[in-house]
């Protein structure tokens, strides 16, 4: 790509971002030329969203430069992202949604053209999708979402995009979408455009990028052409260091008896992590959820709850963003520390000061509201709200979707150490190498159970061949 | 998914429809040019508000003062409006105004809608009394022709109740600014980056209300020849009621301005329909309340099954 390099779409220099005593951004430099493909990476809080809306002009910088080739604006530009959380307009059609971001659109037509232009960019990016531009998104599975913010970032929208930013956008999609997606960011790189690429795959980052950058704590660490890196040395940069190897997680112990049977087939022993594999959106987070709804009551809440259960969508379905730290993990136990109907502060206090040590959250203070921390800072609450809570069945709907290999191998750790006293865990995930992990695996294929594998069995392959087996037969 | 889950307007439909049907049964003689007036003659201004209050529930608000706005506007245009038409005119464009100044205050501040509008109900009502503390005041001549004019083939009440669904239909729903609109009940923040300025759509989310609420105000008292402070009080629930019987959510930015038209309909129908019961008027509002619940309770039951599909 040396015909491009001589101009930069934005280049920055010594950006810092400060939230009050917060250092996000420490003093950033970075340029970013046509046709680069940047692959950042960083464990959470290290500063990859900052930057991101710094250059897409979410956030203003507390000091330092921003400057674009192209006007005075990332919109001018031809700057677009992608954000990890979903950010369309649930209730508006596909085609609705391109038009939030699409001012050209005008005219009686609008609606006609705006169809067309997202079944284009869709195509483009994801043959064969078969999502309908009609179709509201709300109805759309959280892959389907995530393909259409794609697909109206990379859409023409008047002005063509330039630089696009993907913030995790593979984290909801499965692997065969992914791969899609993949091809089509080289395509659009080969022509010219750049891409800024962040993902917790390192797979992805070394198949996409040509240059790596390192964010840690604010600071760039490292940034070289991607041949430069090895896996390790990526994780090395990062300040974390990976267990790679899957095998020794599986510590064996003694099962205790059948604690769940579904209808459905899905089984579980005391004591046992139980995973949900497959592609993503086959069924698995809906048997799940009614494993959840038919052990617990609405009606009788009891002191004691049967089943747990920790959520992935964690706006939707997992913090309550006006409560503190605190109250965010103490909710659960708020019946056993109850005193005649009253909340027992000072043992809800024990229990949060207890659990931020044991899951390592990071905050100066638990009284912090939620909100004040990183993504996977908050899944970890989320973690320290169920497993605080006494009930033995523990339900996890992809909870690490989005976070840093450093936290997943605090939790994994966690994991263990909770069923070998007994606890049964169900964890549906969409990463083949959390499946690994588990004592039994159950693949999900079009909403049933297409096989179930243990022990040794529970492998990449075994698990990819039973996810597609139907496909490649027909 | 079933067909009522998908297509919203299918249950406001139903229940207008099956509401009519036992009113006819009833009362074969309301099946007449003149009995359908008599049935829809008041729905006209409930439309106007229901399409009020649905432009506060666009955005994720809610207009506890809708009622007594609609009563200050039917002061006004019984007063200033029917003696010296430019400033009762200049009153009401400054009456819209202020709603939209209010809109871009609570999104600025941060402030609840509901408290707000709480507490400019009373500060509504007080104007109102103000302009007209007793009943009185006339109606002018040109909007008493305009709310008892006969089109043909169908009475007034129900043309103009097909002109502002059509008309709200293509503001709100097929038009570019009122997708954006509901872009902002539904998720403000991609509005916010897509560029817009939210405290200007929501300034015009409230300006719009404030719009319908004076055409309601004006269809009032053009149809009861007469104002008083407190003439139109339950429009606020009615209008609520309204919005959420035409398939509207409270969040989210869903709603549909047909099915809003023909929940203001409906309410308006199962008033007339528990007289002709020979209900005693004491027992009527519970009635009504029992009918809006029947008809959730179903839109409930549906949406449930259409989601488990």
């Amino acid at each position: 790509m040396t015909e491009y390099e001589s101009a930069p779409i934005v280049t920055l220099t010594g950006v810092k971002k400060h939230f009050g005593p917060v250092r996000a951004l420490d003093g950033v430099s970075l340029s970013i030329a046509r046709g680069d493909c940047i692959g950042l990476v960083g464990h959470n809080g290290a500063g990859k969203s900052t930057l991101v809306n710094l250059i897409n002009g979410g956030l203003q910088a507390s000091e330092g430069d921003i400057a674009f080739d192209l006007g005075d604006t990332a919109m001018q530009a031809g700057v677009r992202s992608v954000f990890q959380e979903l950010s369309l307009c649930p209730n508006l059609t596909m085609a609705e949604n391109l038009r939030i971001s699409h001012n050209a659109l005008k005219g009686i037509h609008w609606r006609r053209q705006a169809r067309r232009e997202i079944r284009a960019s869709l195509d483009e990016v994801f043959p064969n999708h078969g999502i309908d531009a009609d179709t509201e998104v709300d109805t759309l599975s959280i892959a389907e979402r995530q393909m259409v913010e794609i697909a109206i970032a990379f859409a023409p929208r008047g002005t063509s995009a330039r630089l696009v930013i993907l913030d995790e956008p593979t984290s909801a999609l499965d692997a065969g979408i992914a791969s899609q997606l993949i091809a089509h960011v080289k395509r659009f790189c080969a022509a010219g455009g750049a891409v800024v690429f962040i993902s917790h795959m390192l797979g992805e980052i070394f198949e996409v990028a040509n240059r790596v950058t390192v964010l840690k704590d604010g600071h760039i660490v490292a940034e070289h052409p991607t041949e430069d890196f090895t896996r390790q040395a990526l994780v090395d940069a990062m300040g974390h260091v990976a267990a790679d190897d899957p095998e020794t997680a599986i510590v064996a112990h003694a099962l205790g008896a059948e604690v769940v049977r579904t209808p459905q087939g899905l089984a579980a022993r005391a004591g046992e992590i139980v995973g949900l594999s497959g592609l993503a959106g086959h069924g698995q987070a809906a048997a799940l959820a009614q494993l959840f709804l038919s052990r617990s009551s609405a009606w009788r809440s009891g002191t004691s709850p049967d089943v747990v259960f920790v959520a992935g969508d964690r706006q939707r379905d997992g913090v309550l963003p006006l409560w503190s730290i605190l109250q965010n993990i103490s909710i659960s136990v708020l019946r056993q520390g109850a005193k005649l109907g009253l909340v027992d502060t000072a043992s809800e206090a024990r229990v949060a000061a207890d659990w931020k040590a044991r899951i390592g959250i990071r905050t100066d203070d638990v009284q912090n509201p939620i909100l004040s921390l990183s993504g996977g800072n908050q899944q970890k609450v989320l973690f320290a709200r169920a497993l605080a809570s006494p009930a033995p069945i523990v339900v996890m709907d992809d909870p690490m979707r989005g976070v840093d290999i450093g936290t997943k191998q605090d939790v994994y750790a966690m994991l263990r150490a909770e069923a070998a006293r007994g606890r049964t865990f169900l964890w549906y995930s969409t990463e083949t190498e959390e499946a690994c992990q588990c004592d039994r695996v159950f693949v999900f294929r079009n909403g049933a159970i297409s096989a179930e594998l243990t022990g040794a069995d529970i492998t990449e392959e075994k698990i990819l061949e039973a996810s597609f087996q139907m496909q490649t037969a027909s | 998914m079933n067909a009522l889950s998908r297509y919203r307007i299918l249950l406001p439909v139903v229940s207008l429809a099956v509401l009519l049907a036992a009113t006819f049964w009833m009362q074969p003689r309301a099946m007449s040019y003149f009995g359908l007036n008599l049935l829809f003659n008041l729905a006209v201004p409930i439309a106007l508000a229901t399409i009020a209050q649905m432009m506060i529930i666009m955005v994720n608000d809610i207009d506890l003062s809708l009622g007594a706005f609609v009563s200050l506007v039917a002061c006004i245009t019984a007063t200033y409006l029917l003696d010296t038409p430019a400033l009762g005119l200049a009153m009401l464009v400054t009456l819209i105004l202020g709603y939209a100044a209010l809109g871009a205050m609570i999104h600025a501040l941060e402030l609840p809608a509901i408290v707000v509008t709480l507490g400019m109900s009373f500060v509504w009502g007080g104007l109102a009394l103000f302009i007209l503390p007793s009943p009185g005041g006339a109606s002018p001549d040109w909007l008493r022709t305009l709310m008892t004019v006969k089109p043909p083939f169908a009475p007034m009440a129900v043309v103009a109740s097909i002109l502002i669904a059509i008309l709200t239909h293509f503001l709100i729903i097929r038009s570019g600014i009122g997708t954006v609109l509901r872009g902002v009940g539904g998720n403000t923040r991609s509005v916010a980056r897509a560029g817009w300025s939210v405290l200007k759509l929501k300034a015009c989310a409230y300006g719009l209300a404030g719009f319908f609420g004076v055409l309601a105000g004006m269809a009032l008292v053009g149809l009861t020849t007469s104002a008083d402070a407190n003439i139109a009080l339950r429009y606020t629930l009615l209008s609520i009621a309204g919005v959420i019987l035409g398939g509207g959510e409270f969040v989210g930015g869903k709603v549909s301005p047909v099915g809003a038209v023909i929940g203001a309909l409906t309410l308006t129908l199962a008033a007339s329909f528990l007289s002709f019961l020979r209900l005693s008027p004491d027992w009527q509002i519970g009635a009504q309340g029992a009918i809006l619940i029947l008809v959730l309770t179903a839109r409930l039951i549906f949406s449930r099954k259409g989601g488990e599909t």
